[in-house]
């Protein structure tokens, strides 16, 4: 399966929605040497998810597991963006177009190029749609 | 005001021979059921060895949790077809408690609650909304059928919809309304945010969670009632065991139908007037489910002094319970009743903590309860699924809208000893 280069492996957390849960978190890849290169929070009802790339994917779920945090892998893909108007709406149009929905997604604005970070119901015919359309992905290497 | 005068002021020495007749009577029905066979076998009880009302302390306790092993009809004393009609009330796990009733038993209990409603001035001239429900709890058919008993014009409006109820009151003009007392503080307070006049209203029968006098006073104020204290269960019928006189110092039993005891609850020994304790009554005029010394789980006591009304002996207001039942907007919640909920759900762990808070004057039950660690798909709407599960399934057997908080699997303490999973922070009422 060629395109697998393109599946990144997220972390998601589960954690309460309290004071130092972070923190915690922050603290104990740290104490790994575990790089964050994107992340961001969901909350629902009283709990989030913290969701995370990191440089050293597996280590980061042994670690935290062993601290008792609830960890999941969860496949997302990343696509670079023109830093600059329209750049969003480039890479969202060719989603829309192919069909694929979007279950969440979270940016940053990087030294080369703005990336964002997408969960997708069909990662599969996302990847597809991307490189169809023209888009440009990131290898999963690049993060991990 | 005397709905039946006779009985209610019999003379110590006749209600005591009234008493000691109806209870040969119980334990000779009582015959009919086998686990009061068999508990009685093993204490060596006879019905001929109840000579005295004092022999009563022969016989072994029954207490809820045999009632819940008798799910669903094994306490009926008389076959089936003669049971007209069955309430449920909350269990102290999976199941519910089942009580039945033969027709007379529902005669019975319409004529003590027309005996409490006149005790406290309600009249045929008087209109009665019934503000509780009317399912299985028996709050609502019970205040029902005793209220028409003596005539009244009676809305059976149940629960909810606050500014119907309000409504209804002002259409109708309402004199008499009975609900919970936290229930009716939230009327009032829509009443007053609304500029509602509820100047019909005279009196407020308030029962089936604890209450305050400075509730009371602060009830009466805003509603413009005397407001009275009532207090059942469900497996003494339900409400109309106990009422408050106009006096409003403690409640009337009534001792001509109920035999009580008040008993140590750690140690089982009877206590004396004036000592604090559990309530234990004897139902005596019971058809379809008679009870031998059944622990109510209630703290009260019994009174020293006769009340200025002509009725016998009171008992205090509830101060409290002997056991960790809850009581939230009026439904009796046992703790053990949400830990059965939850080993049905496997994407939770066993372990919870409870809160209880009032928020506007309503209770308000909190459950934290640990995510299963592999239930965990790291999506945020698996986990809103398995919360609103969670609230649905507990919905579902404690019939009781609770917030479910998910918490970090081993986040939640465990107990070694007698587990303290219930934080109540309503404070006083």
């Amino acid at each position: 399966m060629k395109e697998n280069k393109f599946v990144i492996k997220q972390i998601s957390v589960f954690s309460e929605n309290k004071p130092g849960r972070l923190a915690a978190i922050a603290r104990a890849l740290q104490e790994e040497k575990i790089n964050i290169m994107a992340f961001s929070i969901a909350e629902a009802d009283g709990f989030g998810v913290v969701r995370a790339l990191v440089d050293k994917p597996k280590k980061a779920h042994e670690k935290l597991g062993k601290l008792g945090f609830n960890v999941a892998f969860t496949d997302v893909i990343a696509v670079q963006m023109k830093d600059e108007p329209g750049g969003l709406y480039e890479t969202a149009r060719i989603l829309g177009e192919g069909q694929i929905n979007i279950e969440y997604a979270y940016a940053y604005s990087g030294k080369e190029a703005a990336v964002l970070i997408l969960r997708v119901d069909n990662v599969e015919a996302a990847i597809a749609a991307i490189q169809r359309g023209g888009g440009t992905l990131i290898e999963s290497s690049l993060f991990q | 005001m005397f709905w039946d005068e006779k009985t209610e002021t019999l003379p110590k020495r006749d209600l005591e021979e009234l008493q000691l007749k109806r209870l040969k009577k119980t334990v000779a029905q009582v015959q009919n059921v086998e686990f009061y066979r068999r508990l009685l076998g093993e204490a060596h009880v006879r019905p001929e060895d109840i000579r005295t009302l004092a022999d009563i302390e022969k016989i072994p306790f029954t207490r809820k949790q045999d009632l819940r092993d008798g799910y669903p009809f094994g306490f009926f004393a008389v076959p089936i077809h003669e049971v007209v009609r069955i309430h449920t009330t909350s269990g102290t796990t999976g199941k519910p408690t089942v009580v039945g009733y033969t027709r007379n038993d529902l005669q019975t209990w319409a004529d003590l609650i027309a005996r409490n409603m006149t005790m406290v001035g309600l009249t045929d001239r008087d209109i009665f909304q019934n503000m509780v429900n009317y399912g299985m709890f028996t709050g609502g058919l019970g205040f029902h059928y005793g209220a028409e008993k003596i005539g009244m014009t009676v809305i059976p409006s149940a629960t909810g919809n606050t500014r119907r109820q309000i409504e209804m009151i002002q259409d109708f003009g309402v004199t008499a309304i009975h609900c919970t007392p936290s229930y009716a503080m939230h009327l009032a307070e829509v009443a007053e945010e609304t500029g509602a006049c509820l100047d019909s209203l005279t009196t407020g029968l308030f029962g089936a969670e604890p209450w305050s006098d400075a509730m009371r006073a602060e009830l009466e104020k805003k509603l413009g009632v005397t407001a009275f204290d009532s207090y059942g269960l469900s497996e003494l019928f339900g409400p109309g065991v106990a009422f408050e006189c106009p006096e409003r110092d403690g409640l009337h039993i009534w001792h001509d139908c109920y035999l009580v005891e008040i008993i140590d609850p750690l140690t089982g020994e009877t206590l004396g007037d004036g000592e604090r304790g559990e309530l234990v009554v004897t139902p005596l005029v019971k058809e379809a489910m008679p009870l031998l010394r059944y622990r109510t789980g209630d703290i009260t006591m019994r009174f020293e002094d006769e009340c200025l009304c002509g009725r016998a002996k009171k008992i205090a207001r509830i101060t409290g319970r002997s056991d960790d039942m809850l009581v939230i907007r009026g439904i009796n919640v046992f703790p053990s009743q949400i830990e059965h909920v939850l080993l049905r759900i496997p994407e939770v762990g066993n372990h919870f903590m409870v809160y209880v808070d009032r928020v506007n004057h309503l209770d308000e039950m909190t459950i934290d309860v640990e995510i299963n660690r592999d239930y965990f798909s790291g999506e945020l709407q698996d986990l809103a699924r398995i919360q609103k599960k969670v609230v649905k399934e507990l919905r579902d057997t404690l019939e009781l809208r609770t917030t479910v908080k998910l918490v970090e699997p081993g986040s939640l303490p465990r107990f070694e000893g007698k587990a303290k999973r219930v934080i109540d922070r309503r404070g006083e009422m």
